[in-house]
């Protein structure tokens, strides 16, 4: 069977099968974030959005905004990447939280970047292990790589995989408080290949 | 009145004296620009791929290295640019994650760049200038008036190239 998966033209069922397991995976994660944290967190209902390129950046708050973006590859039964991305606000304030002190300056040293660090890792951590309890494949998350900077520039990177597909991307957001409203956003892109198996190990396929 | 007109990722556009092209937070993309330097128009592509004959799914043109610059020129010329005076600036390519992603997406900024690069080499338009590479993301306004190509970027003060 060689089915061409192509996110331009996808049935609407298969939109919203991905749309679910984005949102099992957004809810785990900040599941996971509350704890490390040990608070309270509340979370809207997440987000899920099916894009063009072009409209990415106006949703996110401009392409020139300062994010954090966590990206890491994924192994296993299933090959690509996630990025998780934050807005510079929320990773301070989430720094901070995590520290146990306020922040000195306005840049992120390398003790910030690597809680930041951290709490991406956890976070993606968690919504890759809901993914594959849920379709009962093997995921293997790598080392996650920080970056801050635009975020156009960081989601050129995601885009670009995209890219190779079609011509959407594929974006979940969440939004989740704690004592301040944090947005976070989930990108997950799959290979060609991975969309199949994920969609088949649910019995869609 | 000038005004600054925008460029989207996957996007190109063109523009005449005295208004401006711009394209916000390139990463890996890059930004070509051209212009004609006696009837200054010019134009701003904003590619993501450097080759468009190896995607099956390649009908989006501004996407590719290849068939966006080949659009931009066409699309110059047809304003009123000249085709032998065109020269070009370029920006962008960088490898914004330390690690990034799946092997074949390894360094695709610099094959991005190497693409470009090919591309108005082919089509005889000389490179002025170019701010590729490295790590960081970078916007970039493009005036056909003076040629000036402006970059900005977080945390580092604005050049022009």
């Amino acid at each position: 069977m060689d089915r061409e998966i192509n996110l331009d033209t996808m049935s609407a069922e298969y939109v919203d099968v991905l749309k679910e397991l984005g949102n099992i995976g957004a809810g785990n994660a900040m599941t996971a974030l509350a704890q490390m944290l040990n608070c309270k967190v509340d979370m809207k209902v997440p987000q899920v959005r099916l894009l063009e390129f072009k409209d990415v950046g106006a949703l996110i708050g401009g392409e020139e905004q300062i994010m954090a973006g966590i990206y890491l590859a994924v192994e296993g039964d299933i090959t690509g990447s996630i990025m998780f991305l934050l807005g510079k606000d929320s990773a301070r304030h989430l720094v901070t939280k995590l520290m146990g002190m306020a922040l000195e300056g306005d840049a992120f040293g390398e003790m910030e970047m690597s809680a930041l660090m951290e709490i991406g890792n956890i976070i993606t951590g968690a919504y890759l292990n809901s993914l594959a309890t849920i379709t009962n494949l093997k995921i293997f998350p790598s080392v996650p790589s920080l970056c801050v900077d635009m975020a156009g520039a960081i989601l050129s990177v995601p885009a670009i995989e995209f890219g190779t597909l079609g011509d959407k991307i594929l974006l979940i957001q969440s939004q989740f408080m704690d004592e301040i409203e944090l947005d976070g956003y989930f990108i997950m892109v799959p290979d060609i290949d991975s969309y199949s198996k994920i969609l088949s190990s649910l019995g869609m396929a | 009145m000038s005004e600054i007109i925008k460029v989207g990722m996957a996007d190109l556009k063109i523009c005449k004296s005295p208004d401006g092209v711009t394209t916000l937070g390139l990463g890996s993309c890059v930004g070509i620009a051209v212009r004609d330097p006696v009837t200054k128009i010019g134009g701003l592509a904003h590619i993501m791929l450097p080759d468009s004959t190896v995607i099956r799914n390649n009908s989006n043109i501004p996407k590719f290295a290849d068939t966006g610059i080949e659009a931009l020129v066409r699309q110059v010329v047809s304003a009123g640019a000249n085709r032998g005076r065109l020269v070009a600036k370029i920006a962008g390519g960088a490898r914004m994650f330390a690690f990034q992603g799946k092997s074949d997406m390894i360094g695709v900024g610099e094959r991005n760049v190497e693409a470009v690069k090919r591309k108005l080499r082919e089509l005889k338009v000389p490179i002025l200038a170019e701010d590729t590479g490295k790590n960081y993301g970078r916007t970039v306004i493009f005036y056909p008036e003076t040629g000036d190509f402006v970059i900005r970027s977080v945390g580092k003060s604005e050049t022009v190239i």
